[in-house]
């Protein structure tokens, strides 16, 4: 199979994460949508990876991998610690900063 | 690089471990490990203690920092040296220029760490005593009393501080990328962890989070279309295989994927310095973040993201066909416009202080870009010494938010006095620190005499040089100088509201009020006539506010920042002359 099809599948799955992160209220599924994001960007790295013939991109989505990781715990903290205050996890009901 | 290593060695059939320039990483270390072993503080030692070694460990590990960067520069841009170190192949690169990025931001971290370290007369820091505790809970009320402290957040800063000094180092853009959430992660957890304003703080928190990881995204995938595009994520490998692509040879359209990634790695930075249409999240995190950390991240950061998108512009990964350099150049001034049109017109609206600094900040942002949309010599100079001034009147100001509270109906103090009312009549309240803040302010606005012009002096002079490839950039200099001036009226009216207002209400008038609610209540319908009431009124709309006294850090802080702006823009010589001395050999 063409080589190419990943890499639009990968810009496909990084723009609905994108879209996901932008349109989405639930702060769990805007975070899912960052995952998404940055999953589709390993799928770039390790295809791009596999074109060049150079291991570099593949060693890149480890790394990756490991940051999400701590992203997540991060995230979810923040998310619990507001959702534990307001009962209510909606990107839309965090706007007492909002001028 | 990872490939050839790992064909020498199946060639040779041996093991060849890697080179490790141990003296060129000892601050990164130092800085790092401070940080590791300050999560070991928290576990081993009693509860009592962990406050002092922290902070004792966290300033002798910048001190320190800092002492070896200054050594490092001696030893490789002094006589005979050899101008810079080159770590692992490549993925960091030790340069003048990043060596004097590492220098400011270790050195502000140290400053911005005094700020936070102080307890302030109240003997209470900025920090939530209990961080999960859910705010107005029993939990709180409890952790509260028993006097808990979030220690935490010294290895947190710390571990911010060791990927704020990669950041400009990096030399490929996996270590960037690893720096850039090395760096923002910690501060996403600092932005919620307010004592006050609980809630407004972890929506500062969540809001930075979601932004920050949908910009490191977006990088992500731009450094992803890079590596497609050169085969290596190496800024001077991606920079050569421009070269041979804009000769031709390449399939067609192949420079599109370089112009995509650029593109969108540059976004990721930009979102850092926070420049429109990236700038949302800023004034939000900069008024619910605790005062001390925003005045950190305010500064420090910013020089961070600077230090990286300098590098990725001028070392290399910036060089394409000139029309593919014309698209991005294009991209870059709209986005300079925009940030300092948004910056200073949004700015002059605002009512908050700790709001107004963070337009003010996305202001000076622009500034900085263009410096950067110079393209010379002398704009890598005048970034740097601008991020300097900038960065001194930040973590001055806000250690001047940090002292300025409000006060309860009994007397008590409370958090920041936040909205620019509440300063009216400071300047008599508090001569020292309405000064040193109007110093601060007359620096941002580029008062001839302060750091600030200078920096914009210099800044704006570059951008108008130009270079020989792209032009100059006389428009934008020109735009930023009329920025400026519309600036300088939100700054001035904050020096008119202190020093030529009257106070609202002083502290003991609304004290004796609340002492003396039985008279009150006996006078009966005397009540709304009665003067002293009125000030209640006043007092329950507006809280009183008070000047606490720092525990010393704090007021030394804020006035070395203040001599120190003062300094640099009576006598920048110095500065500059290092700076150019230093970025001429690396």
């Amino acid at each position: 199979m063409e080589l190419t099809n990943y890499l639009v599948l990968s810009a496909i799955l990084f723009s609905i994460g994108a879209a996901t992160v932008l349109l989405r209220r639930n702060a769990i599924i805007v975070f899912m949508g960052i995952e998404l994001m940055l999953n589709a960007s390993n799928l770039a790295f390790v295809t791009f990876a596999r074109m060049h013939g150079d291991l570099t991109g593949q060693v890149i989505a480890f790394f990756v991998m490991v940051v999400a990781a701590a992203e997540v715990v991060v995230g979810l903290a923040i998310i619990v610690s507001i959702f534990r205050t307001r009962r209510s996890a909606s990107v839309d009901d965090a706007n007492l900063l909002k001028n | 690089m990872i490939a050839q290593a790992a064909q020498t060695a199946a060639a040779a059939g041996t093991f060849v471990a890697p080179e490790v320039a141990w003296f060129a990483l000892t601050p990164l270390i130092i800085v790092i490990s401070a940080g590791v072993l300050g999560v070991l503080v928290e576990s081993f030692v009693p509860a009592a203690h962990r406050r002092t070694v922290q902070v004792v460990m966290t300033m002798v590990a910048l001190a320190a920092a800092f002492a070896v960067i200054v050594w490092q520069g001696v030893t490789w841009l002094g006589e005979g040296g050899p101008g810079g170190v080159v770590v692992f192949g490549g993925v960091l690169q030790l340069d003048g220029v990043a060596l004097l990025f590492q220098g400011t931001i270790v050195l502000m971290a140290f400053f911005a760490l005094a700020v936070v370290v102080d307890r302030t007369a109240v003997k209470q820091d900025a920090f939530t005593p209990s961080a999960a505790s859910i705010p107005g809970s029993e939990h709180e009320e409890l952790a509260r009393r028993l006097g808990l402290v979030q220690t935490e957040v010294y290895p947190l800063l710390m571990f911010a501080v060791g990927g704020m000094m990669i950041f400009p180092a990096a030399g490929d853009l996996l270590t960037m990328f690893i720096a850039l959430e090395v760096l923002s992660l910690p501060l996403y957890v600092l932005s919620g962890m307010a004592r006050r304003r609980r809630l407004l703080s972890q929506e500062a928190s969540f809001k930075y989070f979601v932004l920050g990881a949908f910009a490191s995204a977006v990088f992500l995938f731009g450094a992803a279309l890079l590596y497609g595009y050169s085969g290596s994520v190496r800024f001077d490998a991606i920079g050569r295989i421009s070269g041979a692509v804009a000769q031709g040879g390449a399939p067609e359209n192949w420079e599109l994927l370089w112009l995509v990634g650029i593109l969108m790695v540059i976004s990721g930075l930009l979102f850092k310095v926070g420049a429109v249409p990236f700038q949302a999240w800023t004034p939000d995190v900069y008024q619910g973040a605790p005062t001390p950390i925003t005045g950190f991240m305010a500064a420090c950061t910013k020089v961070a993201a600077f230090g990286a998108l300098l590098r990725l512009i001028y070392t290399g990964g910036f060089s394409g066909s000139i029309d593919m350099l014309e698209a991005v150049k294009v991209a870059l001034w709209v986005v300079a416009i925009a940030t300092m049109i948004v910056g200073t017109v949004v700015g002059a609206t605002q009512t908050d202080i700790k709001r107004m600094l963070g337009y003010s900040s996305i202001a000076h942002a622009g500034f900085v870009l263009v410096g950067i949309l110079s393209f010379n010599n002398a704009g890598i100079k005048a970034v740097i010494f601008y991020l300097l001034a900038y960065s001194l009147a930040t973590i001055g100001a806000f250690a001047v938010i940090t002292l300025v509270r409000e006060t309860g109906p009994g007397g008590e103090v409370l958090g920041e006095a936040t909205h620019l009312g509440q300063w009216a009549g400071l300047g008599r309240r508090s001569p020292w620190l309405a000064t040193c803040f109007s110093i601060f302010l007359l620096s941002f606005a580029g008062i001839p005499l302060t750091a600030g012009f200078i920096a914009k002096f210099t800044a704006f002079s570059a951008a108008v040089e130009g270079s020989p490839l792209l032009g100059s950039g006389t428009v934008l200099a020109v735009i930023g100088v009329l920025a400026s001036a519309v600036a300088v009226f939100f700054y001035i009216r904050v020096i008119v509201i202190m020093f030529f207002m009257p106070p609202t209400e002083t502290v003991t008038e609304v004290v004796e009020v609340a002492e003396v609610p039985a008279e009150v209540l006996v006078g009966g319908e005397q009540i709304a006539m009665n003067p002293a009431q009125t000030s209640v009124v006043v007092a329950t709309g507006a809280p009183a506010v008070v000047v606490v006294r720092s525990e010393g850090l704090s007021a030394a802080t804020i006035s070395i920042m203040a001599a120190g702006v003062l300094l640099l823009g009576i006598v920048p010589a110095p500065v500059l002359d290092l700076i150019a001395r230093v970025t001429d050999v690396g």
